[in-house]
């Protein structure tokens, strides 16, 4: 397997955060006021407020990983947590941001399931703690053809594995969303068959670009981007990313997943970005990165070919989409 | 100025807020992280609002007897087609700056952008004949032509049936709307033979 290495990127360098907080400084003073409350009536107003809101927390110890994407432009903080699907929060973008604020993400449990050497639930803290925390530099490409750059804080799920020890006849890991409807609004709507589950192969799991993210920009996960853990896979469409995660089972069979459930014909287990294989309703040859005007070309495995492609030799994409 | 004249402004210039707004977020930064798709809802929810409401005139006139909401219909779907051009050229220009080939091949391939396609060619003759001169030109076969406007309602909704990925409770509403409103058409046709079959 090729890992290329890249050279650390600081997105302090690259995204001008400083520039980010000063401008909401500005925004919440002399001229908040009348700005804010023109801003609280827009689409976006509302993520804003809903992001302020949670009360952020730097995460300590974060590594930088040379398994991070370098030379891309990170997107800022306001568009990654404010324009989210998440839909157990609700189906439009901004939903998430508006409706996850008091999503209660400690205490937590995951519960470890199926064909593993010491089934039953851990508490999130002792879950993460034996890893350290890397900040990895991911694209994510969204099956509806958008795109951005996110730096995510999170810990190798292959070392996860690795420690969880699962059965040498387990083949696949499921991973199944909180289903909590008094938290989660969207949950009252039968918009997906609930909980919320995905899965990936053994060998996709234990992959070094395979990670399960507690944080982004340096600071703990916010709510609406599925804390307090998420799955991270950057090869595959985002929605395969997995939030929220209450329960990881290991299992001989190929999982159903929530998407697949759904609309078999326009979504299926692997899920990887590709752009020669459309979805029937769009075209997935190009991609909207936010923030950028003009379209960009889909890559295959969303870049990550020299790294991943070789779990796939002798796998018909088309038919394996 | 007469109560209706009134009226009239000030539906016509309710019916100016959508775009205004669109300027607005535009000038103050406020349209989300992805504002070309944006746009493209907006400004097709929009069209398709005033399409229903445009439906909603002869009913409203028939069942009320207010017979002067008539002189709102052209209006209103003026208004309908005046977004959906903003909705296609927010296509054409920002979506695929002006990429023929793709749009080309996005029509004839996807079936939600040929229904949007069609409903849009629909709503161009409707446009092009709402003049007065035009309206006493085509006499009868006016009235005929624009009974294309039902068609169009029915493939905007089901357009916008098809680009939802999985939650249609907002489709639902127009085509409950759509559904309502043409069954009126359909009852006042058949009201009359049924009673001259007795
Ligand atoms: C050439 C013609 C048209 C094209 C290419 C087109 C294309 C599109 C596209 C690309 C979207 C957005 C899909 C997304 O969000 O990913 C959309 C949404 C929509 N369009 Fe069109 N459209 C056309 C004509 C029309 C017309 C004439 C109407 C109504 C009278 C209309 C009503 C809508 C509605 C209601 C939506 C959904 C908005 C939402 O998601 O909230 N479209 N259309």
């Amino acid at each position: 397997m090729l890992l290329r290495k890249a050279p650390d990127v600081r997105y302090s360098e690259i995204t001008p955060r400083e520039l980010y907080l000063r401008r909401r400084e500005f925004l919440q003073g002399a001229a908040g006021v009348a700005v804010g409350a023109a801003a609280a009536l827009s689409p976006l107003g509302v993520a804003r407020a809903g992001a302020q809101a949670q009360g952020r927390a730097k995460l300590p110890n974060v590594k930088k990983s040379p398994l991070s994407t370098a030379g891309e432009k990170i997107n800022s903080y306001e568009d990654i947590t404010g324009y989210n699907n998440f839909y157990e929060f609700g189906t439009d973008k901004d939903d998430p941001a508006r409706n996850a604020q008091k999503f209660v993400t400690r205490p937590w449990t995951i519960n470890v399931e199926g064909l593993v050497k010491t089934p039953g639930p851990i508490d999130i803290d002792s879950f993460i703690k034996p890893h350290a925390l890397e900040e990895r530099v991911y694209r994510m490409r969204c099956v509806e053809a958008w795109s951005m750059v996110i730096p995510w804080v999170g810990i190798p799920l292959g070392d996860v594995i690795k420690r969880l020890a699962p059965l040498p006849t387990a083949k696949y890991v499921e991973f199944f969303t909180l289903n909590d409807s008094k938290q989660m609004p969207g949950l009252r709507v039968p918009v997906l068959d609930w909980p919320y589950r995905e899965g990936l192969r053994m060998d996709e799991a234990m992959h070094p670009l395979s990670i399960l993210a507690v944080g982004l920009y340096g600071e703990v996960l916010p709510n609406q981007n599925g804390a307090p853990i998420r799955l991270v896979v950057p090869w595959k469409y985002g929605f395969k990313g997995i939030k929220s995660i209450v329960r990881i089972r290991f299992t001989d069979k190929q999982p159903r997943t929530s998407w697949d459930l759904s609309n078999p014909r326009e979504y299926g287990f692997y899920a990887n970005v590709n752009p020669s294989v459309d979805h029937p309703r769009w075209s997935q040859g190009s991609e909207r990165r936010l923030g950028e005007f003009f379209r960009r070309k889909t890559l295959m495995f969303n870049g990550y070919g020299d790294q991943v492609a070789s779990l796939y030799t002798g796998l018909d994409l088309r038919r394996n989409y | 100025m007469t109560r209706f004249t009134v009226i009239r402004w000030t539906i016509f210039a309710a019916a100016l807020v959508p775009a205004a707004a669109l300027v607005y977020w535009l000038f103050t930064g406020n349209l989300t992280a992805n504002p070309i798709d944006f746009i493209t809802d907006w400004t097709g929810t929009t069209a398709l609002v005033f399409l229903v409401l445009s439906l909603t005139v002869t009913p409203l006139r028939r069942l009320t007897g207010w017979n002067e909401v008539i002189k709102l219909r052209r209006m209103l779907g003026l208004f309908a087609f005046f977004y959906a051009c903003l909705h296609v050229s927010t296509w054409m220009v920002l979506d695929w700056f002006f990429d023929i080939a793709s749009m080309a091949s996005d029509v004839v391939k996807r079936p939600f952008i040929t229904l949007g396609m069609t409903t849009f060619l629909l709503l161009v003759p409707l446009a092009l004949t709402s003049t007065a001169g035009m309206i006493r030109r085509l006499g009868r076969r006016w009235t005929q032509l624009h009974r294309l406007v039902y068609l169009a309602a029915i493939t905007a909704t089901i357009h916008f049936w098809w680009v939802v990925k999985a939650d249609v409770r907002e489709p639902r509403w127009y085509a409950l709307a759509v559904v309502i409103l043409l069954t009126f058409r359909v009852w006042w046709v058949w009201k009359p033979r049924l009673h001259s079959v007795h």
